[in-house]
């Protein structure tokens, strides 16, 4: 008996099938979610893929959230069921409000994709606690509109309740706020992240790192195990 | 403006028609109303002027391409082969791949971005429209001189285009090639590869079959982008006071594009799909006149029917637009509710535009009315076809007798250390990541390998680890020197790439770049390379599977460098058994491959140190390479390297260095006794690579090699935290690492 994961695909996600190997090698069971329907297909956990939905023209994620799907998504979110929003997904996540702030463009206006070195500041959440708090991870990162901001207010709320999830090392990319890389709910059971974990999960491919495998083991242990 | 009918076409045959403008000559023209017994209409001229315009029809490089058909190397691999929209290669496993690279030169030229974008996604439909997943794409690209101000103008346009419809469209962009060199000031090279994977019962083909199947137009909706791209642009030299061309550059939609993709994967999962062309250069003029040549029967095709972005646009604009994003398909009449039913599902438009007739004719007709009546292979596949004259120019001895080997050499080990942190650091031999990391290399999960390494490699099958490997390149300052050796240089640089990797190349795909073809010097060197090319894919057992030819790359009377790019596609059985190109354990034997003899002509070193151009370019020895791939493939398998790097422009030091700074650790060099270290570092011999083997497998190596006959010396170990080059110099990883990465951000940044 395994937990069963949904990963949304929106017209224009690129990472879903990334995202369900990821889930599959974690030992989870991946459910494909179709942006037009509104059934979750009983799922324990949902994962929001990167990419381009609606091609980001009106702005990322903007109209990805009014789609059928996001509106299960949010009542489920807030009743605690563990979701995880990646590169693009932070950004739908952000325009649902789930989690404050939003995605501006990089400050250098160029697409950028690395290796990107991490440090894991909250190993609380549903999707970080295979993590040690500190731990030094590194996983890809790729994306245009990646600089997180938030006014002052929510970022020192952020950092004080212990929420910022994720912090850039090793020079910051794209220029977001106080080298902000992902970030949690109070509950902890809602993150959101630029960089790609679901990149980061076999030896071989990618940067040849498996750093990005603990979010979807720190899932399993949660939902299986607990 | 009255419609021109088929009918009042056959009563006036007097109206003066724009037969120049479209890019037609006088016996163009004539040839039409003889196969039409009248005069054509404005939508059949318009046709004909877009087929048979040098982009489509090949009409000067036919008669030369033939041979890559004629020297075809016995090959069974070889599944669809040139003349469709991409060949297929059988990698085993029941998986076929299918590759091809295309030009998008003039377009992003005009128009950076677009240019550059919809290169990209006219290759990535080439490649669906055979039925396949696309699973990777790189581009060769070559730009005048890096320090030109047009330069920063277009480089960062393209490479913005490149990513920003690459990244969208989720497909791994794992290598290809940014050359600088004056020639291509006026007139950049922005090549596309693109690579896909489909089962070999999944393969699909552009041919109109059964009558009363329909024919479906889907994707994006028609505007008025691109009129005449292929005319226009792709086949005329660009004249500096004529006026700008921007209307004829398409604009794309990445996001429609994605949407295409997945939406045709599963139009043909369900077996949806009878035959299926992409509409790229000649829109719709292209699609239909190939869809029903290749078939068995004729087509009837509404117009007025196809969904406009503009609805203003006249027929002839309809079938000459270019819009990007769209695809034609023939479908059963059974078929057609779930095939529109599908593209609804992917919001998706699309639109039964005509039917498979038993005739042999294409008709279209505009509300009711015919304006097109032609036999469709007379626009399609029977064009003109030019025997151009072409002559060994008459400065070709001078340049091959200014030989490279009497330029001043440094005499010093302190100016031998300065010349290779200057060729090191110069922008044709420096990191190119300032490039590459604006595409995305990981989307899929399936990279194994991506630039800076020999090959992109990916995994097709995540059960049997089975996979492919891709390497494209060119050297236009060697064919330069001379064609027929430059075009068999590139073709080996390839090949000993993908062989680096670990991968058994397979196959080739080209893009042909030259000046035009009206001047007899350029067609000279077109002649040259391509035989040069047959020859030797017949010699390496590689056929050629399709590819592009783009002419006219000049600007006034000054032709580019004849830039043949080669695309080798190689299968690997496992890829954990890729070899990387990082040095990265210390106390690692390196050993050179291969035989190094004094060749500097066409050298990286005579291009920075000396600016010069002259001489023979280096020898080739084909059946040496394919030794020396064959080495490296079973080193691979058998794990007896850890590391391999093929040497080319730059030599030695450019290929060690290299590989020193992937894997942050150092090396010492000892040179063979007897030998002149500054040719020992910048000679640009071919058939050679740098391998790094751990002690333990040092033995059986070289055991390995003897055997074979394959020379390999013992050059030095990977040490320390500097190349240091007994007896020369020493050079520290981190001034090394700046000499090489600071180069591009400084001048583009």
């Amino acid at each position: 008996m395994t937990a069963r994961v949904g990963v949304i695909t929106f017209p224009g996600t690129l990472d879903d099938r990334d995202t369900q190997r990821a889930v599959r090698i974690a030992g989870l069971e991946p459910v494909p979610l179709w942006h037009r329907d509104k059934d979750l297909k009983q799922v324990d956990a949902v994962v929001l893929p990167g990419g381009f939905s609606y091609g980001d023209y009106l702005r990322a994620g903007a109209i990805s959230r009014f789609s059928p799907v996001m509106e299960s998504v949010i009542d489920q979110a807030k009743a605690g069921m563990p979701v995880l929003g990646i590169c693009n997904g932070f950004q739908v996540l952000t325009e649902t409000h789930l989690l404050p702030g939003a995605m501006l463009r990089n400050n250098h206006l160029h697409f950028i994709c690395r290796d990107q070195k991490l440090r894991v500041e909250n190993a609380q959440t549903a999707w970080t606690a295979d993590y040690e708090a500190g731990q030094e991870i590194s996983v890809p990162l790729k994306n245009i509109d990646g600089r997180y901001v938030a006014d002052e207010r929510t970022l020192d709320e952020l950092e004080a309740e212990g929420r910022v999830a994720f912090r850039y090392l090793d020079g910051n990319p794209n220029g977001s706020l106080r080298d902000i890389a992902g970030i949690t709910n109070a509950a902890g059971n809602v993150v959101g992240l630029m960089p790609h974990p679901e990149h980061a999960v076999e030896p071989l491919i990618g940067t040849g790192r498996t750093d990005g495998l603990g979010f979807f083991t720190s899932l399993l242990k949660k939902l299986v195990n607990a | 403006m009255s419609l021109d009918t088929v009918k009042h076409a056959a009563e006036t045959p007097d109206t003066a028609q724009p037969w120049a403008e479209l890019g037609l000559k006088q016996d163009e023209y004539e040839r039409i109303r003889a196969i039409l017994g009248r005069r054509p209409t404005g939508a059949e001229l318009a046709m004909y002027s877009v087929m048979w315009s040098e982009h489509c029809s090949y009409k000067s490089s036919k008669v030369h391409l033939r041979q890559f058909g004629e020297k075809a190397p016995e090959n069974d691999a070889l599944l669809v082969g040139i003349g469709e929209n991409a060949g297929v290669v059988d990698v085993g496993q029941g998986y076929a791949v299918t590759f091809k690279v295309e030009s998008h030169n003039h377009p992003s030229y005009i128009e950076p971005y677009q240019g550059a974008a919809t290169g990209v996604g006219g290759i990535v439909r080439d490649i669906l429209a055979m039925g396949a997943r696309p699973v990777a794409v790189m581009d060769p690209l070559r730009f005048g001189a890096a320090d030109h101000p047009d330069t920063k103008r277009v480089l960062p346009g393209v490479v913005a285009g490149i990513g920003g419809y690459g990244n969208c469209l989720g497909l791994p962009n794992i290598g290809g090639e940014v050359v600088f060199d004056s020639c291509y000031q006026g007139n950049p090279l922005v090549n596309a590869l693109c690579v896909g994977v489909m089962k070999h019962e999944d393969i699909h083909l552009a041919k109109a079959s059964g009558a009363g199947n329909k024919v479906i137009l889907y994707g994006a909706r028609t505007g008025g982008d691109g009129i005449g791209g292929v005319s226009v642009l792709a086949s005329e030299t660009f004249d500096s006071t004529g006026p700008a061309k921007r209307p004829a550059v398409q604009v794309g939609d990445p996001f429609q594009e994605k949407l295409l993709i997945e939406c045709t994967l599963e139009l043909f999962r369900e077996h949806l799909v009878e035959g299926i062309q992409d509409l790229g250069g000649a829109g719709l003029s292209c699609a239909t006149s190939e869809l029903a040549s290749a078939g068995s029967g004729g087509m009837r095709v509404e117009l007025d029917r196809v969904p406009l972005r503009d609805a203003t646009l006249s027929p002839e604009e309809i079938l000459m637009s270019e819009s990007q994003e769209r695809m034609c398909a023939i479908v059963e009449p059974g078929k057609v509710a779930r095939f529109l039913e599908i593209c609804e599902k992917w919001d998706v438009i699309a639109t039964v535009i005509g039917e498979v007739t038993d005739g042999e004719r294409l008709e279209i007709f505009w509300h009711g009315e015919q304006i097109v009546d032609v036999p469709p292979r007379t626009v399609a596949h029977e064009g003109p076809v030019y025997e151009r004259p072409y002559a060994r120019p008459d400065w070709q001895d001078a340049l091959q007798a200014d030989d490279a080997a009497k330029l001043p050499r440094p005499q010093t080990p302190e100016e031998l250390r300065a010349q290779v942190l200057k060729v090191i650091a110069s922008p044709n031999q420096a990191s190119k990541s300032w490039v590459t990391d604006q595409y995305d290399r990981f989307v899929q999960g399936n990279t194994v390998l991506a630039q800076p390494e020999d090959s992109g490699m990916v995994r097709i099958d995540e059960e049997t680890d089975l996979g492919v490997a891709v390497a494209t390149d060119g050297n236009g300052r060697y064919a330069k020197l001379d064609p027929y050796a430059g075009a068999q240089l590139a073709l080996a640089e390839s090949y000993r790439n993908v062989a680096a990797t670990g991968a058994r190349p397979l196959a080739i795909s080209n893009c042909l770049n030259f000046g035009s073809p009206e001047d007899p010097a350029v067609m000279w060197q077109f002649a040259e390379a391509t035989r040069g090319l047959a020859d030797g894919c017949l010699e390496l057992g590689t056929p050629v599977t399709g590819g592009n030819v783009s002419l006219y790359n000049q600007t006034g009377d000054t032709a580019i460098h004849p830039t043949p790019v080669v695309a080798v596609l190689g299968v690997i059985d496992d890829v954990n058994r890729r070899t990387p190109m990082a040095f990265r354990e210390e106390g690692q034997l390196l050993y050179l491959l291969g035989d190094t003899r004094e060749e500097l002509g066409g050298s990286a070193w005579s291009q920075v140190v000396h600016d010069h151009l002259g001489g023979l370019p280096p020898k080739v020895d084909l059946a040496r390479e394919r030794l020396l791939a064959e080495i490296l493939i079973s080193a691979s398998r058998d794990g007896m390297i850890d590391a391999a790097h093929d040497l080319s422009d730059g030599g030695l030091i450019q290929a060690v260095t290299e590989s020193c700074l992937r894997g942050g650790k150092g090396a010492r060099l000892v040179l063979p006794d007897g030998t002149d270290p500054f040719v020992q570092l910048f000679s640009e011999s071919a058939g050679r690579a740098v391998v790094s083997v751990p002690r333990s497998e040092e033995l059986r190596f070289t055991d390995m090699c003897e055997a074979r006959g394959l020379p390999a010396v013992r050059i030095g170990v990977v040490d320390g935290d500097s190349v240091d080059v007994q007896g020369q110099f020493s050079l520290p990883l981190e001034e090394l690492r700046e000499a090489h990465e600071a180069t591009i951000p400084a001048l583009l940044a």
